[in-house]
């Protein structure tokens, strides 16, 4: 994929002002009487890394899955490149260029990694597969991403590691002219090494200008890539802001009470955040 | 993975494309001895001799495609050459009864093999199997229908193929056991086969004074002379030779990771061998002095191209994919996009289909007699799992080809005549049981073994 080489064109690089890629207003989600989400607000900057917070139960996985579109909110406005959106399934995601890379990846095991990497997309040539294109395509993404560790790109999933597998799972999600990621615990899984390799690759895909959110119960993670922080408590967003706005005790307690210190967040400068 | 393995990492891992531009980020392969065994060795090797220990690697590891069927096909072709009376078990004449009496295990062990693969399994296949052939058989009766030939085996197809869409729409939309699904299946349709053959002692037999019946009869009972064999040998080896080796330069152009090109050409040799092989044996005089049996028996070419059909649809187009897919991570097709349904009621559908062209094969090999007793749907279904897992198809979906069907029928066939050759009397029919049941007991040992095997390489 030749725009991952490339550097960020355009003013979608989200500085101080600058319109953020996806802008959520207001978002409620509720299944049957359990409130999941109430008026959430949250910001997705290009060229940004979003830490995405918050306890068991809080909603992150509610929240991801209406921007990936497998739930669809029942208030509450998106906007994506400033321009109103409805995403109503996972193909009008895709259609936007939103992937999600689920915790439990969605890799088939007996197939390799181009495979993997084209599964639903497959290259035709005279109706047959064209696995020369998509091996050759496959090969540029993952060397765009440094990710070289592979023996061979036809190996099957089963022999990768873990860390190889993740990689593999967020090259799969890149591909596709996506504009924004969102990984669910990339890390949880991993060891301490490979750790460090899926956190790189996080950094390289914020590099190359997309935006990323990173939902973690890791807070060594969320400060490691994360240049904005985003806290839920039990469904309401509490805190939202640049990564210098917050230290591990203050997310910790806004995680756990809402409110740190006892005073709800208030940001430095732009204002996000409503309670 | 067994702990106690040591032996080196042979290839270097510069050499891989993806290896070379490793700049800025370590190797961090950890378990690289246990990743190893699972990679095909022609993706890593760049010589022969890299190839045969990356080869060696993975049959050790139990993860090696068609090697262990063929190695278990020639075990048991010396031992039953050395223990049959008069030593006959490879005399020209039996082996060509073989392939004959193996054919319905291939084609229906092929068929088998597309619902195994998505992790289903469909027991009804022997009933099935036999509906399809007594419907092609009735459809060509003179007086009767007499259908041509042609539409009598496609009627038989797309019946056949409309009852495994049946089946399969209870497995894929509710979601019942296809355990039980075609359990139940296999008793209705054994039961619907009596009355279509119109009472359990009736026979419908093909009359090959007749063309039309007679090209049904000929499918299994037809020889091709010698001399067109060769010429269909030469013209498929040079033809799949040629189109190999240009795919091959194709890749090198692009620089992709191709196999060596002796170890190429030595597949193309060693299939034109035993082409030449099966040609050569065919030609031997078969008969008696008097009458000169000679040729081809037109029913391996049908099984090649049945074979060549399903390998292509298999390995290079997208359903082929997909079905892989769904075998092997249900949740991964689902979310990229492959509606599971669909899968799973075309794969059962085609099952079915194909293996109603097994059970016409079958016909014909009985010398064109259809009764109830031409072959007990039950164990027809036994030995088609046991042609299939044997074979190399793994039970537990996602893992096997077209060609281990077919090399796991051939194997189920030579055991069971291999022992009918034996004059044990009382225990030749037990045997008939015991030999496959335990050689598919082996076989379903080594795929549980070689999927904890791969399964232990992902808990890193």
């Amino acid at each position: 994929m030749t725009e991952l080489n490339e550097a960020p064109t355009g003013a979608s690089r989200g500085g101080d002002g600058a319109e953020p890629l996806l802008k959520l207003r207001g978002i409620d989600k509720h299944f049957g009487p359990v409130q999941a989400l109430y008026g959430v607000d949250l910001d997705l900057p290009a060229g940004q890394v979003t830490g995405l917070c918050g306890d068991n139960g809080a909603g992150k996985s509610v929240l991801t899955r209406c921007i990936a579109g497998a739930h669809q909110p029942d208030h509450g406005e998106m906007f994506f490149e400033g321009r109103p959106v409805h995403i109503r399934s996972t193909r009008d995601a895709s259609a936007l260029g939103i992937e999600t890379v689920y915790q439990d990846l969605a890799l088939a095991d007996n197939l390799d990694i181009v495979q993997n990497m084209f599964l639903g997309r497959e290259a035709l040539s005279r109706g047959l597969l064209d696995e020369d294109s998509m091996e050759l395509k496959a090969a540029e993404t993952l060397k765009g991403l440094r990710v070289t560790t592979v023996r061979s790109i036809r190996q099957p999933v089963a022999s990768l590691s873990g860390g190889q597998r993740q990689s593999v799972a967020v090259a799969k999600a890149v591909m596709w002219n996506s504009k924004l990621v969102l990984l669910d615990e990339p890390t949880a899984a991993l060891g301490v090494v490979q750790t460090r390799q899926v956190l790189d690759l996080i950094k390289r895909l914020r590099d190359t200008g997309l935006a990323v959110m990173v939902i973690s119960h890791n807070l060594n993670d969320v400060f490691e890539v994360a240049d904005r922080v985003a806290v839920l408590y039990l469904g309401r967003m509490v805190a939202e802001g640049p990564v210098a706005d917050f230290d591990r005790q203050s997310i910790v307690e806004y995680m756990t009470t809402g409110t740190a210190s006892g005073r709800p967040y208030e940001p430095a400068a732009s204002a996000s955040g409503e309670v | 993975m067994t702990p106690d393995r040591e032996t080196p990492v042979t290839t270097d891992p510069g050499e891989t494309p993806a290896g070379t531009t490793g700049v800025g980020t370590a190797d961090l392969t950890l378990d690289a001895q246990v990743a190893e065994v699972d990679i095909p060795p022609q993706l890593v090797a760049q010589s022969l001799g890299e190839y045969m220990r990356a080869s060696l690697l993975r049959i050790r590891s139990g993860n090696s495609g068609v090697l262990p069927v063929v190695m278990a096909i020639v075990i048991v072709a010396v031992v039953f050459q050395i223990i049959t009376p008069e030593h006959a078990f490879l005399r020209p004449s039996n082996l060509v009864y073989i392939f004959g009496l193996s054919t319905v295990y291939m084609i229906l062990a092929i068929a088998e093999t597309i619902v195994l693969l998505i992790a289903e399994v469909d027991l009804s296949v022997g009933a099935v199997a036999l509906i399809g052939g007594a419907i092609a058989f009735k459809l060509v009766q003179q007086p009767g229908p007499n259908w041509p030939w042609w539409a009598a085996i496609l009627a038989a197809l797309v019946i056949c193929g409309a009852i495994g869409a049946l089946q399969g729409a209870l497995v894929a939309l509710l979601r019942i056991p296809a355990f039980v699904v075609t359990l139940g299946g296999f008793l209705l349709f054994s039961g619907i086969l009596i009355i279509i053959l119109g009472g359990a002692d009736s026979t419908v037999s093909l009359n090959t004074d007749v063309p039309n019946q007679n090209f049904i009869y000929d499918m299994v009972q037809g020889l091709i002379t010698p001399v067109i064999g060769w010429i269909v040998l030469a013209v498929v080896v040079v033809a799949a030779g040629t189109s190999q080796l240009r795919r091959l330069a194709a890749r090198r152009r692009r620089n992709l990771v191709a196999p060596p090109l002796s170890l190429t050409v030595i597949r193309i040799a060693l299939v034109a061998i035993v082409g030449a092989a099966v040609v050569i044996v065919c030609s031997v005089n078969r008969g008696t002095s008097l009458k000169h049996v000679t040729g081809i028996p037109w029913v391996i070419p049908i099984v090649l191209v049945v074979l060549g059909a399903w390998t292509l649809a298999l390995q290079r187009t997208r359903f082929g994919r997909y079905i892989y897919a769904v075998g092997g991570n249900p949740e991964a097709a689902r979310r990229a996009g492959v509606s599971l349904p669909k899968i799973r009621i075309w794969a059962f559908a085609l099952c079915s289909a194909t293996a109603a062209l097994g059970g016409i094969l079958l016909g014909s090999f009985f010398y064109g007699q259809y009764s109830t007793n031409t072959a007990d749907p039950g164990q027809l279904v036994l030995y088609t799992v046991a042609a299939a897992v044997i074979g190399g198809v793994s039970l537990f979906g996602g893992r096997g080809k077209a060609i281990h069907g077919v090399l796991g029928g051939l194997l189920i066939g030579g055991i069971a005549y291999g022992v009918s050759l034996l004059n044990l009397g009382s225990l030749s029919t037990p045997l008939t049981y015991i030999l496959p049941g335990g050689v598919l007991l082996i076989a379903v040992l080594i795929d549980v073994s070689s999927r904890r095997g791969s399964g232990g390489v992902t808990g890193v």
